[in-house]
């Protein structure tokens, strides 16, 4: 076995995203402490262009798998890809970012070569030895630090839990690795990939997020989240209330069932703060409620709060915010 | 066609969570129940059932003792048959353990399609079904809020990071459930009574004919979340408390 340490690096519409080069920053503090290299892995069709990026952004040495079964995604030849991959550069630490692709692949992978995973995990505790990562557990109301028993295993982390990677003064070396993918003998098809949202911040990466529930009272209620999020440069976000009723868009559900998120920075407007909410929020750096009501949960995780109608005090803030950010 | 359904029992979402003396979560006066994504899960194969595409619904539980209750449940809201694997063998309950337990289990027995919940609201891992499907060399469609059966395969979407993915996958494979595939129903008095009726096994792992897997990972600490000071409340008119909000994002919490 290696010392190395191996780091899954994910794109998005033909660009590396941004949680990669946090996990990269992540594989670095253990290869550190075992006196590895860290070793990207890069899986997909077509990589010319994205491999010269991913060879910049942090990692000692980048295996590619370039095959024509690549070209969408799917879990099945992902994880044969992933694993024939490790497999061939002598195996190690595996790092995801705890994203769509990261939750659906992760443990498939750790099961097929017979290790532990932790999944979610916001800090690193102990990086040699055995090391252990504190990871957040019901609904992000505690936390729990685990420990893996193995020198193999699999890691996700929640995107901007950690700073990013320094990108490499010179490029990494690139290394072709070859995989056997026989689509025939694929279980499962891709019918269709609707994309949406191309060239727009996605919500679990962005650095700042206004949200909005039923307390906006509306799809205009958005319309004035806008400008706010246009000064901050942020994502736009959404109670699962406000996504039932119509007022946004579901992919931009914050929360257990919408996405997990931890931006240094979360407004959230006429949002009552649900456990389940929470539960896709509560390690963000900086939390602010803006409520009617001054005994809403959400006050109990904010930081600041301003008690009052959404309705004046997002158009206030944007002006405030115009002014001091100009 | 036969259904199988992977439930856990749970700590209710809307508890208190607290540390007891030896640093555990508190779980002795909280009230349990089926993890809401298993509920789910539970409610697509009782419905599937219902239209006559399945004959059989089963649900097989890892848990203590106390879990009969979350088997119950799921009997009452109309599952044919429930297993209850007993837990008090298994040295530490990781996802890797309870997936290698789960896989033993369901080698022995008939089925199409495997459901779960998506996520566990106490653990959040979200590994647990994968792992098992990955034993089993299932296929697996993760997060699905709608599911549609069909000769030999089964078709469903899933909400992935920017985009949503279609999927067909051929049978037997894992469906895991996302809130809005349906309203779970509440079971009622008649359904309860019917349900002390049907079979509830309980198997040991030597039933299963396994050794206690070894654990790969282990919760050594427990800590809770800081409790905030109580958010720093800005007053006055809009424009003022606005004023005040944006020059601490900006010079005390330096966010902006
Ligand atoms: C299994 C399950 C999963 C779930 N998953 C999610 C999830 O992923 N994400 C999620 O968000 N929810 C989720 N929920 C739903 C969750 O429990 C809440 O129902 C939901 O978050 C409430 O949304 P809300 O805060 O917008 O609405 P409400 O709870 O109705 O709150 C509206 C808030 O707006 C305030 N308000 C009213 N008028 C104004 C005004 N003029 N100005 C300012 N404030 C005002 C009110 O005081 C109130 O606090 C889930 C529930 C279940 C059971």
């Amino acid at each position: 076995m290696s010392q190395d340490v191996f780091v899954f690096i994910e794109a998005q519409h033909d660009a590396i995203r941004p949680v990669a080069n946090q996990v990269v920053g992540v594989a670095r503090s253990i290869a550190e402490a075992r006196g590895g290299k860290v070793v990207g892995l890069l899986i997909g069709a077509g990589l010319e262009g994205l491999s010269s990026d991913a060879a910049s952004i942090g990692v000692d040495r980048l295996a590619v798998v370039d095959h024509a079964a690549l070209a969408t995604y799917s879990a099945e030849s992902y994880t044969t890809a992933v694993v024939g991959a490790l497999e061939q550069q002598g195996g190690g630490p595996l790092f995801f970012g705890n994203t769509s692709i990261g939750k659906d692949i992760g443990p498939r992978i750790a099961h097929r070569l017979g290790q532990g995973m932790v999944s979610d995990v916001v800090a690193i505790e102990q990086a040699d030895d055995k090391p252990r990562f504190r990871r957040p557990i019901y609904a992000g109301k505690a936390f729990c630090t685990v420990e893996v028993q193995e020198a193999e295993y699999v890691v996700s982390i929640r995107a901007n839990s950690f700073p990013a990677a320094e990108a490499a003064a010179s490029p990494a070396e690139v290394v072709p690795v070859e995989v056997n993918l026989d689509p025939a003998t694929f279980k499962v098809q891709v019918k269709e990939v609707i994309e949406r949202d191309a060239g727009q911040v996605d919500l679990t990466e962005a650095d700042v997020i206004v949200s909005g529930g039923m307390g906006v009272k509306g799809p205009e209620g958005f319309e004035m989240l806008k400008p706010l999020a246009e000064v901050l440069g942020a994502a736009v976000g959404a109670s699962r209330a406000a996504v039932l009723a119509d007022f946004i868009h579901p992919s931009h559900q914050v929360g257990q069932t919408g996405k997990t998120v931890s931006p240094n920075l979360y407004i959230a407007c006429g949002i009552s703060g649900a456990v389940q909410h929470q539960a896709g929020m509560s390690t963000s750096k900086c939390i602010v409620a803006i409520n009617t009501d001054a005994d809403a949960p959400i006050f109990e995780i904010a930081d600041y709060g301003i008690v009052g109608d959404a309705a004046e005090v997002v158009p206030a803030l944007t002006e405030q915010l115009k002014k001091l950010l100009a | 066609m036969r259904l199988i359904v992977l439930v856990k029992q749970t700590l209710t979402t809307e508890a208190r969570i607290a540390l007891n003396d030896s640093g555990g979560i508190e779980d002795a006066k909280i009230k349990k129940v089926v993890n809401p994504y298993d509920e789910f899960a539970v409610e697509e194969a009782v419905q599937l059932r219902e239209k006559g595409v399945a004959e059989h619904v089963t649900v097989v539980t890892v848990g203590p003792e106390s879990a009969v209750e979350a088997s119950r449940h799921c009997l009452a809201m109309g599952a044919d048959e429930a297993v209850r694997i007993d837990d008090s063998e298994i040295e530490s309950t990781d996802s890797f353990s309870v997936a290698e337990v789960l896989g033993a289990a369901l080698k022995g027995m008939e089925f199409d399609l495997l459901l779960a919940g998506q996520v566990a609201v106490d653990d959040n891992a979200s590994q647990v079904a994968v792992r098992v499907a990955e034993i089993l060399g299932l296929p697996q469609i993760n997060v699905v809020s709608k599911i549609e059966l069909g000769e030999g395969e089964v078709t469903a979407s899933r909400e992935a990071d920017g985009q949503t993915e279609v999927l067909t996958a051929k049978l037997p494979a894992l469906v895991t459930t996302d809130k809005g595939i349906n309203k779970p129903r509440y079971p009622t008095l008649p359904n309860i009574m019917k349900a002390k009726k049907k079979p509830l096994t309980i198997k040991s792992l030597s039933d299963l004919g396994i050794a206690a897997p070894t654990p790969k990972v282990k919760v050594v600490a427990h800590t809770l979340r800081p409790a905030k000071q109580g958010a720093k409340i800005f007053a006055g008119t809009p424009a003022e408390a606005a004023a005040q909000l944006a020059e601490a994002l900006r010079n005390e919490a330096k966010v902006i």
